[in-house]
C-alpha cells in the first residue's frame, strides 16, 4: 500500500489486490467484495449460497461514495442506487445491497452486514483514494470536472479530503466557522451580488452583533450537494448547500426533514423509503419549503446550480420515535 | 450567451412549484411559499411554514416597524427580498428560559441600545440570546425565522399549503 493509504488507517482496510491491467485496487468490506473497471464499480456478495452482484457507473459510484464519506454516514439510509448503500446507526453502519429493494428482498437475494464507523469509513476513503484517478473531482458537477472513465492515472486527493463544515451558532461570528472570502464564485452564480450587510456595533458591544451575506457564501460554495451548517438553533440546523446536475444518492431519513428551494428550480423524485416504489415528483421554485417525510426517499434533480436549504432536526433519539411509530412520519396533519 | 441568470423570488414575483402525486397524499409534504404566505399574512405576523417537533421556519411580511421582541435562545432572521433594518438592545435581566421561541419584549425595553444591522436579499443576522430586537421595512419585505416555536407563531397549515 501507498504511504497515502497509510493515513485512512490502513489497518483496518482489507485489499485484495491490484488488477495489473487497470491498474486499480480490490477491496474487502466483511462479505462484500468492490472492484473497478474502467467504466465500473462492481460489487459482490453472496445469498442464497450464491453470488450475486451489481454494476454502478464508477462516476456515480464515486460520487456516492464522496458523499457518504463527507457527511459521516449522514442520516438514515444513503441509497447508492436503487440496490447499494449504507445505512447510519451512529456507531456502527450497514452497508446493504437489495435489502430496500423490493424485488431483492423478496427475492432473498439481498444482503446487509453491520461495520463499525471507523471500519467501513476507512475502507470507503481508501476506495476513493484509490479509484479516483487526477482531474476527477466526485464532489463538482459533471460540466465543471473531468472524466473518471479509463485505467489509473494519478490521485486527487485534494478533492476528497473535503468535510462537512461544523458550525456552533453561525459562520463568521468569532471563534465560529470562516466565511468563503478566499473561495472564487461559482461560474452559475456570477449574477449574484457579493455585498455584504451592514452592521453597526456601539462601542461597549463590539462583535456581540454579526450578520453576513447568505447569498454570497452559497454563491462560492466550492461543491454541489453538501448541507453545510450556516446557523444553529439548539438542534434546529440550516445546512444550505448549492445543487447542479443529479444529488448523487437517494436519501432515505430516519427522521423529517424539509427542503427550502432559495433560487432556481429542482425536482425531487420521492419513492418509499423501504421498497423504491415511487410515490411523486416534487418540483420546488424560489420561496417553495415542503417536509420530506420520515417513511421516504429523495432525490433531486437540478439543471442550473441553485440553492437550496436543507433544515434538519439533529435530536439524538428520534429515529427510535420515528421507527416505533411514537411519531407519525408526517410532520403535519391538517 | 454564456452568462447564467440566478432566479431569486420576492413578494412580488414568485412562481409555485408544484407536486406530480404517484401515490399518497400532496398534504403530506406540507408544501408552500414563503413569499405566498407572506402576501397574504398581516405585517409582522409569524406564520409557520417548516416544523420539525418543537422547532420551527417562520415566514414574515416585514412592513413598517414591528414591536420588541425577545428570546431565551438565539434565533436567526434572512431577508429573502428586500432591505430590513434590526436594533437590538442589551436586556439587563435575563430573558425567562422556560419560554422558548419569540416573546414581547414589552413597549420600551429597558435596555442599552447595542446597534444595528441593515440587510439586504440574501443577508442573514443572528438575533442573539438575552437581547431585545425590532425590524423596520420601509417597504414590504419577506423575512425568514429560524426559531423554536413560541408564543407568537401562527399555524395555519391548511390555508397556505397544497391539498
Amino acid at each position: 500500500m501507498s504511504a497515502t493509504q497509510k493515513s485512512f488507517a490502513s489497518e483496518l482496510v482489507e485489499v485484495l489486490g491490484q488488477d495489473a491491467i487497470s491498474g486499480y485496487t480490490t477491496f474487502k468490506l466483511g462479505g462484500f467484495r468492490f472492484d473497478r473497471d474502467e467504466y465500473f464499480a462492481k460489487i459482490t456478495w453472496q445469498a442464497k449460497g450464491q453470488e450475486h452482484s451489481h454494476l454502478m457507473s464508477v462516476d456515480a459510484f464515486l460520487r456516492a461514495v464522496m458523499r457518504d464519506v463527507a457527511w459521516g454516514f449522514f442520516y438514515g439510509w444513503v441509497n447508492f442506487d436503487h440496490v447499494i448503500g449504507t445505512q447510519n446507526h451512529y456507531g456502527s453502519v450497514d452497508m446493504y445491497a437489495g435489502t430496500f429493494n423490493g424485488v431483492l428482498k423478496a427475492a432473498g437475494v439481498d444482503y446487509v452486514e453491520n461495520f463499525d464507523t471507523p471500519v467501513i469509513m476507512a475502507t470507503f476513503k481508501a476506495i476513493l483514494h484509490d479509484w479516483v484517478n487526477e482531474g476527477f473531482d466526485p464532489f463538482a458537477a459533471p460540466e465543471e470536472t473531468g472524466s473518471a472513465f479509463g485505467r489509473k492515472h494519478g490521485f486527487n486527493a485534494e478533492a476528497i479530503d473535503r468535510y462537512r463544515i461544523a458550525t456552533k451558532r453561525m459562520p463568521g461570528m468569532p471563534d465560529d466557522s470562516p466565511l468563503r472570502e478566499d473561495l472564487p464564485v461559482n461560474r452559475q452564480f456570477l449574477d449574484v451580488p457579493q455585498d455584504e450587510p451592514l452592521v453597526h456595533c456601539e462601542p461597549e458591544f463590539e462583535g456581540q452583533l454579526s450578520a453576513f451575506n447568505l447569498f454570497k457564501y452559497m454563491s462560492r460554495s466550492d461543491v454541489t450537494w453538501n448541507p453545510s451548517v450556516t446557523s444553529v438553533c439548539k438542534a434546529s440546523l440550516f445546512c444550505p448547500t448549492t445543487e447542479e446536475y443529479i444529488l448523487p444518492i437517494c436519501h432515505g431519513n430516519d427522521r423529517v426533514e424539509w427542503f427550502m428551494q432559495i433560487s432556481d428550480e429542482i425536482t425531487w423524485d420521492i419513492a418509499d423509503k423501504n421498497d423504491g416504489s415511487p410515490f411523486a415528483r416534487i418540483i420546488m421554485k424560489a420561496g417553495d419549503i415542503c417536509a420530506m417525510p420520515a417513511n421516504i426517499r429523495h432525490q433531486g434533480y437540478s439543471t442550473k446550480r441553485s440553492m437550496l436549504l436543507v433544515w434538519e432536526n439533529a435530536t439524538p433519539n428520534l429515529p427510535e420515535k420515528y421507527e416505533s411509530g411514537e411519531l407519525p412520519p408526517y410532520p403535519v396533519s391538517f | 450567451m454564456n452568462a447564467y441568470h440566478t432566479n431569486f423570488a420576492s413578494l412580488d414575483n414568485f412562481e409555485k412549484g408544484s407536486i406530480q402525486m404517484i401515490q399518497g397524499k400532496a398534504s403530506h409534504y406540507v408544501f408552500s411559499n414563503i413569499f405566498e404566505v407572506a402576501k397574504n399574512a398581516k405585517p409582522y405576523d409569524k406564520t409557520v411554514v417548516g416544523i420539525n417537533q418543537k422547532y420551527v421556519i417562520e415566514s414574515v411580511r416585514a412592513e413598517g416597524t414591528s414591536v420588541w421582541y425577545t428570546c431565551s435562545h438565539d434565533e436567526f432572521l434572512i431577508s429573502m427580498d428586500g432591505e430590513v433594518r434590526v436594533e437590538f438592545l442589551k436586556l439587563p435581566q435575563a430573558v425567562d428560559a422556560s419560554i422558548e421561541g419569540t416573546q414581547l419584549a414589552g413597549e420600551q425595553p429597558n435596555g442599552k441600545p447595542m446597534g444595528y444591522v441593515v440587510l439586504q436579499q440574501g443577508h442573514q443576522t443572528i438575533l442573539p440570546a438575552g437581547t431585545a430586537y425590532r425590524i423596520n421595512s420601509a417597504k414590504p419585505a419577506t423575512v425568514l425565522l429560524h426559531t423554536i416555536k413560541g408564543p407568537l407563531s401562527i399555524e395555519k397549515w391548511a390555508d397556505i399549503c397544497l391539498k
